[in-house]
């Protein structure tokens, strides 16, 4: 199948500042990848370096082997997304997804037949004829991506695609994006700041930050082997416990550190905190445990935020929820202990 | 707005008088010096005269009787249709272009375009004579072209700049990515999107090709006299009414273009 794409050392500069800094990436044919980071941290001026909008100073960028940089965007041949939709309101809805067609010259019926059944595909068939400006942002949506897949692209890129809609409607669309995705096996690059949306749709996630590539491997080991801080930090909740390293010797507030993967830094490290796998009675098998003192408990429906004093004297947001963690309901000033078994005790190294 | 008012802080139209003076002054003073020539064309008399004493056709005959009157207003449309059609796309490529670039070149080169607009027309007038007496092309038709397509250029660049600031430039991106090279992607998707501004750039060129009188006071003369030209003289050395006629002729047609092009827009909108 068509649609690989790798991407090496690609590099571009903004006076001093480095938007991208040495990133390289392979997708595999029919992927679906995700570029996640923070605002500012080079995921969009990836893609436009994909789509040919943006020049890297320096890099390579091929698809099925063959060199892209060197290709003006009309020849890429790849659907783009844009995150303002990018409907030309000067045609109806027929007509934008018509449009790339009619560029390739395609026969006047034959456009019509093919932009008709990509319409059906994003369930858009019976708007064909309705201007752009009496579209819900939902329906821009829909035909927005007709327009990009009707022409069979090798490679679709989104930039944002669902961040104008609102939540109920972006969960929605997400699901239906990710079986399109399935549908068609056309490789998809997807660009986002919300983990969320990314941990739901991607085959494989690319964290990115300050211009290069932090960790790039599936939703799964991405939130449960973050390579570092950051990456724990930016997908999914968590909160971190400051673990002191001495001459190979891990401590936590004193005790030793129990930990299924060995540890080969050699300062400090952070044990990671995820709510949903901490106890708060004492589990079988080894464990490392917390005393903490409970500063405020905020209610929040379906569980509390505790805001925990720990030992040391720092502080650490953690959700609970006292109904399935079989305990009383906490309130301020209570003592309180957690544990993280062996296994789930995930070590990463970073900044605080 | 009512008459009485419905709540203690209501404005009346008794409150707007002011208002409403003002606006009628300040219409007097626009509108009045530009159909004053209306009543005045319709005179008998040999003089331009308000009001006046005698009601004729005599000057609309006299003017569309003349054969130099004619042909002056021919040289006009002769050099006002081209100058349309050049100052609007070269004015349309420059504002596309500074549009998209930043820096300082980019800057520079638009108070380049806008100098025509902010220098003395006299100086310019000047300028074109020096450089035409040269080039040997001072009375020529395509002289005129160029130095009107010089001085219509500020305004087509401001008319279609203004137009881009409100247009999507993800719409060009998308265009570009949907498989249209540069120059497609323009020609589908923006300038549909931006014909409004590139129309009244248009209007604009015509209108200060076919009004233009200094720059013609020195460059063209003899059989490629332009109308306003052949105006001007015809005031300083006589002072007849068939200026009066042409100039009601003129505000008739502008009347009538604007009204269209309202209609226009107003089905677009």
């Amino acid at each position: 199948m068509d649609g690989q794409v790798a991407i090496r050392e690609v590099q571009k500069n903004y006076g001093s500042f480095k938007a991208l800094d040495g990133v390289s990436l392979d997708i595999e044919p029919g992927e679906f990848v995700t570029l996640l980071g923070p605002s500012g941290s080079g995921k969009t001026t990836l893609l436009n370096v994909l789509a040919g909008f943006t020049r890297p100073d320096s890099g390579s960028v091929k698809m099925d082997g063959v060199e892209f940089l060197t290709l003006p965007p009309h020849k890429r041949d790849l659907g783009m997304v844009f995150q303002s939709y990018a409907l030309f309101p000067h045609m109806s809805v027929l007509k934008n997804v018509g449009y790339p067609l009619k560029l390739r010259k395609v026969a006047k019926g034959e456009i019509d037949r093919r932009a008709r059944a990509a319409l059906d595909v994003v369930k858009m068939g019976h708007l064909a004829d309705r201007d752009i400006g009496a579209l819900s942002g939902g329906q821009r949506q829909r035909v927005a991506l007709a327009r990009a897949m009707v022409f069979e692209p090798k490679i679709l890129l989104m930039d944002e695609p669902l961040s104008a809609l609102d939540k109920n409607l972006r969960e929605h669309m997400q699901i239906e994006l990710k079986r399109l995705h399935d549908q068609l096996g056309t490789t998809t690059v997807y660009v986002t700041h919300d983990q969320r949306e990314a941990l739901t749709m991607s085959d494989r996630i690319a964290v990115i930050n300050n211009g290069t590539l932090v960790q790039y491997d599936t939703p799964s080991r991405l939130y449960d082997h973050p390579v570092n801080r950051f990456v724990a930090e930016f997908i999914g909740e968590s909160g971190f416990l400051p673990v002191e390293v001495r001459e190979g010797r891990l401590t936590l507030f004193g005790e030793p550190v129990v930990s299924r993967d060995p540890w080969r830094g050699d300062t400090r490290a952070w044990m990671l905190v995820r709510p949903e796998k901490l106890a708060w009675r004492e589990p079988e098998g080894p464990a490392n445990r917390v005393d903490a003192t409970v500063c405020e408990a905020i209610y929040q429906g379906d569980s509390f935020l505790l805001d925990l004093v720990l030992p040391d004297g720092g502080t650490i947001d953690v959700r609970c929820n006292p109904h399935t963690a079989n305990i009383a309901i906490p309130s301020s000033g209570d003592k309180i202990s957690f544990w993280i078994s062996r296994d789930n005790t995930v070590l990463v190294e970073g900044e605080a | 707005m009512l008459n009485t008012p419905v709540t203690e802080t209501q404005i009346t139209h008794a409150n707007r008088l002011w208002l409403y003076a003002v606006v009628t002054l300040v219409t007097i003073f626009l509108v009045v010096p530009c159909i004053l020539v209306v009543p005045m064309s319709f005179s008998a008399s040999e003089y331009l005269e308000f009001p006046p004493s005698e009601l004729s056709l005599r000057w609309y005959r006299a003017f569309l009787g003349s054969p130099e009157w004619l042909g002056a207003l021919w040289t006009s449309i002769k050099v006002a249709v081209p100058v349309t059609f050049i100052a609007t796309a070269l004015g349309t490529a420059a504002a596309w272009g500074l549009h998209r670039r930043f820096g300082l070149l980019f800057t520079l080169s638009r108070s380049l375009y806008m100098l025509p607009m902010l220098v003395p027309l006299i100086l310019i007038a000047v300028g074109v004579f020096f450089v035409y007496a040269r080039l040997g092309i001072n009375g020529t038709i395509g002289g005129l072209i160029a130095a009107h397509t010089m001085l219509a250029l500020p305004f087509v660049l401001i008319a279609v700049g203004n137009g881009l600031t409100s247009f999507d430039m993800n719409q060009h991106q998308v265009s570009r990515s949907l498989g249209a090279s540069e120059f497609v992607a323009f020609f589908t998707v923006t300038l549909p999107q931006i014909r409004i501004s590139v129309l009244s750039g248009a209007v604009f060129a015509f209108v200060t090709s076919f009004d233009e009188v200094v720059v013609a006071l020195y460059i063209s003369s003899g059989k490629n006299e332009t109308l306003t030209r052949r105006m001007f003289s015809n005031i300083r050395d006589q002072v007849d009414p068939t200026v009066a006629a042409i100039s009601s002729l003129l505000v008739s047609v502008v009347i009538i273009g604007m009204v269209l092009f309202l209609l226009l827009r107003k089905e677009e909108a």
